[in-house]
């Protein structure tokens, strides 16, 4: 319901307005600057450090990672306010794009980068000021995992990581000095499944429109995920090749909906989910038995004691990634704090945090450190667990001897067929899509 | 003088309806890319909107819903409404249990709709107790995320806006007529279906307003308890507005705002609530 929040005027959206919002920046480095001056006057010792000490960032994201833990740790490592909102998907496209005053950190996905990049409202940072830069995994500089991996279909990340140089609204086409957004947080998605409602192995991406699981599947209801979703599903039935799933044509993307409208009117789906929330419900109430899950809400429905299990599946697996962009309207003090805090985050505390509930760091090895070598071994390197398992939250989520549904990090983030994306038929998309969910 | 007395109410409606809604207008012609509004005047929102059959699928399960939620809440309303102006005798009590009809509306819209998932769900209270009775084999999945739990929730939500405008007829009727009645040899459904309908008339008008405007325009309710299977009107809507279809929402709204505006229309020239109230 955090939808009825945004309600923007619509007018909102052809405004840039940047003047007042850097007359307000000048004036909050003024008053920053008075109250150093007056620190130094009362003969307190300054350092740079101090300088950022209480400066409030305003960053928003979707539910995964925008988590009170990180603010709290955020301010007690370098001082800073966090002001975290939680968002769904499609709103935080809409925020960038329509309130690009209202915050100075977005939390976006890859797709929705490539969806907002063009607007403007967001600046590359300089390559030079990130610490961590080194420790970031393959995938997001030149694509490949290990340098013989093969890079997936769609909206790789890497595609979308770049600009030639700031002020530049289009992507470049290999790596550069600017980088439009520093990864934080990415995952292999594939099917939930209830084992014990199931009662035989499952492995391909078909058995979600198997009819033996009539009025039991679900798919996500978010366009640009549920579209690769069907995809996945579409093409693994032999139904369709694709040329690029990541970047459908119109009848590839008819020929898709036309299969899932079909399976829908037959009574296939329980439900369509679009919150976390939500799948994990339909999921521990068995009203669903197969589904698109994400990996958390997986070990939430396990931590209820109820069998569920993340479905390696033959075809690969979808994956999504998420990161750090700095809002065009930063500037000056504001801007060197939010420097500050994303090499902080990706200086290992908060990828362990992450890691600890199923997702991945884009700088594992920083996060070894803030890790348990039993959590590194079941998170990352999928052995089996020695102990139980609990999550950063203090659930246990797994039992001892439990091993890590689709093995190692290599395994799982090797296996990728397709990332979420965006297509330059999105629009076209957008609107079989919702004729499906209205059908 | 009297212009200066209707001025804040002017500018109040001017600033707060008459605005909003011309803005509205106006940006359903605008055309729109993945991030930006194009001012421009264009009639590709609106095609795009009539030349699709979901549009009008949509809009006939939207009326569906609205004719079946209007039948069961003036039903029930009506009874309820009945039971607390003329079996009721102290006015105490009516209040009392007045109020006591009010206490669901103390939680949230969307608490007393989630509510119903565990009773209604396919390992919920009823299919156990079903079950567990055996009177059926199998769960009934028709119970929920279907139209049957849409409707049960829409009844359940609105129900009170129904009771509360033919409570407030009935206690105007002047019980020297019902004496009448009965004196005249009328039997208790006589009078009702002679007397006592056609003087709540205003009152279900009023109700029926409310019922239809507040479904026309509802997305979350059949969001959440058709699983996300069932379209109306105004899911559509919000879904273009969730991806950035600014422009594709606006002509939805506008299109929606004349079919209410056309169903309230038809409800005043039936009823004169003015002249009524």
């Amino acid at each position: 319901m955090s939808e009825d929040k945004s309600k923007d005027g619509p007018a909102n959206a052809s405004q840039s307005g940047t003047l007042s919002r850097r007359k307000v920046l000048k004036a909050g480095v003024a008053l920053a600057g008075a109250a150093v001056g007056s620190g130094a006057i009362t003969g307190f010792p300054m350092v740079w450090a101090q300088n950022i000490k209480n400066v409030t960032l305003r960053q928003f994201g979707t539910g995964v990672s925008n988590i009170n833990e990180i603010a709290k740790q955020a301010k007690e490592d370098l001082g800073i306010n966090l002001e975290m909102t939680a968002l769904d998907t499609d709103s935080t496209a809409q925020r960038v794009v329509t309130q690009p005053k209202s915050f100075d950190i977005a939390d976006i996905e890859y797709f929705t980068l490539k969806k907002v990049w063009g607007a403007g409202n967001l600046q590359p940072m300089s390559i030079a000021k990130l610490s961590e830069y080194d420790q970031i995994v393959g995938i997001f500089k030149d694509g490949k995992l290990t340098p013989d991996s093969n890079i997936a279909q769609g909206t790789a990340p890497h595609t979308v990581s770049f600009v030639e140089s700031p002020g530049d609204t289009t992507f470049a086409g290999g790596m550069t000095d600017w980088y439009t957004m520093v990864p934080t947080i990415y995952n292999a998605d594939t099917l939930g499944i209830r084992p014990d409602l199931i009662g035989r192995p499952i492995d391909s991406w078909t058995e979600l429109l198997n009819p033996e699981f009539r009025g039991k599947a679900s798919i996500l209801n978010i366009s640009s995920i549920g579209i690769m979703d069907a995809a996945m599903v579409c093409e693994a039935m032999g139904e369709i090749q694709y040329g690029d799933k990541g970047n459908m044509t119109r009848e590839e993307i008819d020929k898709t909906m036309e299969i899932f409208t079909e399976a829908k009117k037959a009574g296939q789906f329980r439900a369509f989910w679009k919150t976390f929330d939500e799948s994990v419900n339909l999921m521990s109430s068995g009203e669903v038995v197969i589904q698109s899950m994400w990996s958390p809400a997986i070990s939430k429905v396990r931590s209820m004691g109820i069998p569920c299990i993340y479905q390696p599946l033959k075809e690969g697996y979808r994956s999504w990634g998420g990161g750090l962009a700095l809002s065009a309207n930063l500037s000056g003090l504001e801007l060197d704090a939010a420097y500050e805090y994303i090499n902080w985050y990706l200086s290992g505390w908060v990828g362990g945090l992450l890691m600890r509930q199923g997702y991945y760091s884009a700088a594992p090895s920083t996060s070894k450190a803030h890790m348990s070598e039993d959590e590194w071994g079941y998170w990352f390197e999928g052995k089996p667990a020695q102990a139980d398992i609990i999550n950063p939250f203090g659930q246990k989520v797994e039992s001892a001897g439990a091993v890590r549904d689709g093995g190692s990090f290599y395994d799982r983030m090797g296996r990728v067929a397709c990332w979420n994306s965006v297509m330059d038929e999105n629009r076209y998309m957008v609107r079989k899509w919702n004729e499906f969910i209205a059908a | 003088m009297p212009y200066l007395q209707i001025l804040p109410l002017t500018l109040t409606l001017l600033v707060f309806l008459v605005a909003p809604v011309g803005l509205i207008g106006v940006v359903s012609f605008w055309d729109y890319t993945e991030f930006n509004l194009i001012p421009d005047f264009v009639w590709t929102n609106y095609r795009e909107l009539f030349e699709s059959r979901v549009t009008y699928s949509i809009y006939l399960s939207t009326l569906k819903f609205t004719a079946l939620t209007w039948v069961f809440t003036t039903l029930i309303g009506f009874t309820v409404a009945y039971f607390l102006a003329f079996h009721v005798r102290t006015l105490r009590w009516q209040i009392t249990l007045f109020l006591i009809c009010t206490i669901p509306f103390w939680t949230s819209n969307i608490i007393r709709m989630i509510a119903w998932i565990p009773v209604l769900g396919r390992h919920g209270l009823i299919n156990e107790a079903l079950l567990g009775s055996g009177l059926v084999d199998t769960p009934q999945e028709w119970l929920l995320y279907s139209d049957f739990a849409v409707v049960l929730a829409f009844v359940h939500l609105y129900t009170l806006f129904m009771v509360v405008p033919i409570f407030n007829s009935m206690m105007r009727i002047d019980r020297a007529v019902i004496e009448a009645a009965y004196d005249a040899g009328a039997g208790p459904w006589r009078t009702i279906r002679h007397v006592v309908l056609p003087l709540c008339k205003p009152g279900i008008a009023i109700g029926s307003i409310f019922i239809v405007t507040l479904v026309m325009s509802d997305y979350v309710t059949v969001q959440m308890m058709s699983g996300g299977q069932s379209a109306s009107v105004a899911v559509a809507m919000n879904n273009k507005r969730a991806l950035l279809q600014y422009p594709a929402a606006a002509a939805d709204a506008v299109v929606l705002l004349g079919v209410v505006l056309l169903m309230v229309v038809g409800l005043m020239r039936i009823v004169n609530v003015r002249k009524e109230l």
